[in-house]
């Protein structure tokens, strides 16, 4: 499948937005992670994801399929977090 | 009890009393989207509800505008905290809609054409709460505000007036949608400012 680049149509952000409310949950910088959509199996760095929002909540979508991968809110007291969309996520981290 | 709380004050409603607590006033229509704008011909859209024992209803582009049309001027209230007053909304009232649907069901599940659902007890689309909207302001209501069609229950936080409405299932339980189930409010009340779980 080819992916196409940048954000789609409407898409007002890439997934570059999501690193920041991410921080808050992983110690590794997500936006480099790359995940496979569960719907069409494209894999995706986490940076170009289509991302809508910030409000009321981050939505990053498959650049390929538009599936809904991440979904981020940030209440006043906690981050929630979905990764349903997801089937894996691969992180680089430091040799061991 | 809302005409003797208001009333108490002696005076008439003013703007800052359609205020909700928290909410600013705002002159612009804000577009917030959780995904692609959704392009749905008139040829194609159908409207549905289901009902718990799945009969389903479905009406046709052409049968909703058959249907006796409703204009109401409504305030609009948004969880990231804008309200907007006096927005004129042209649509068919939920009692219409669902006037010869039987069921006893107490929830209801609104689906959008691009997947996003929201979750609502089904006595507040009810008796003149509830709309499917397709004009605004006197014009086609366009796409990025949810046309050709969309759910409008002005009582609530904007986020459970659906865009692109495409159906409704009736449910005996209640269900969270796309964003109660990620921290945001089962009801959303704006007068008790009820935007995440917990408030």
């Amino acid at each position: 499948m080819t992916i196409p680049d940048g954000p789609g149509p409407t898409a007002a952000y890439d997934g570059n937005l999501m690193a920041g409310p991410l921080s808050e949950l992983f110690a590794l910088d997500v936006s480099v992670a790359v995940v496979r959509c569960r719907g069409c199996g494209a894999n995706a760095e986490v940076a170009t994801l289509r991302v809508y929002g910030p409000d009321p909540g981050l939505v990053g979508r498959c650049p390929g399929c538009d599936d809904v991968l991440v979904r981020v809110v940030r209440t006043p007291d906690a981050v929630w977090l979905d990764l349903g969309g997801v089937s894996s996520l691969r992180v680089p981290a430091p040799k061991r | 009890m809302d005409f003797v709380t208001r009333g108490f004050q002696g005076r008439p409603r003013g703007r800052d009393d359609r205020l909700p607590p928290g909410q600013y006033l705002t002159g612009d229509f804000p577009v917030l989207s959780a995904g692609p704008t959704s392009n749905v011909d008139h040829d194609e859209w159908e409207l549905w509800v289901a009902t718990e024992d799945g009969t389903r209803h479905t009406w046709s582009w052409a049968e909703l505008m058959a249907l006796p049309a409703e204009t109401v001027t409504v305030d609009i209230h948004c969880v990231t905290s804008w309200s907007k007053l006096d927005t004129e909304w042209r649509g068919v009232s939920l009692d219409t809609l669902l006037a010869d649907v039987g069921t006893a069901a107490d929830f209801a599940m609104v689906h959008s054409y691009g997947g996003y659902t929201t979750n609502l007890p089904l006595e507040d689309l009810l008796d003149g709460q509830a709309w499917v909207a397709y004009g605004y302001e006197g014009d086609d209501l366009r796409p990025e505000h949810g046309g050709p069609a969309r759910l409008l229950v002005p009582h609530l936080y904007f986020w459970k007036s659906a865009k692109w409405v495409r159906g409704i299932e009736l449910m005996l339980e209640d269900s969270p949608g796309f964003w109660e189930q990620l921290g945001y409010h089962d009801y959303g009340d704006p007068w008790r400012e009820q935007r995440y779980q917990g408030d």
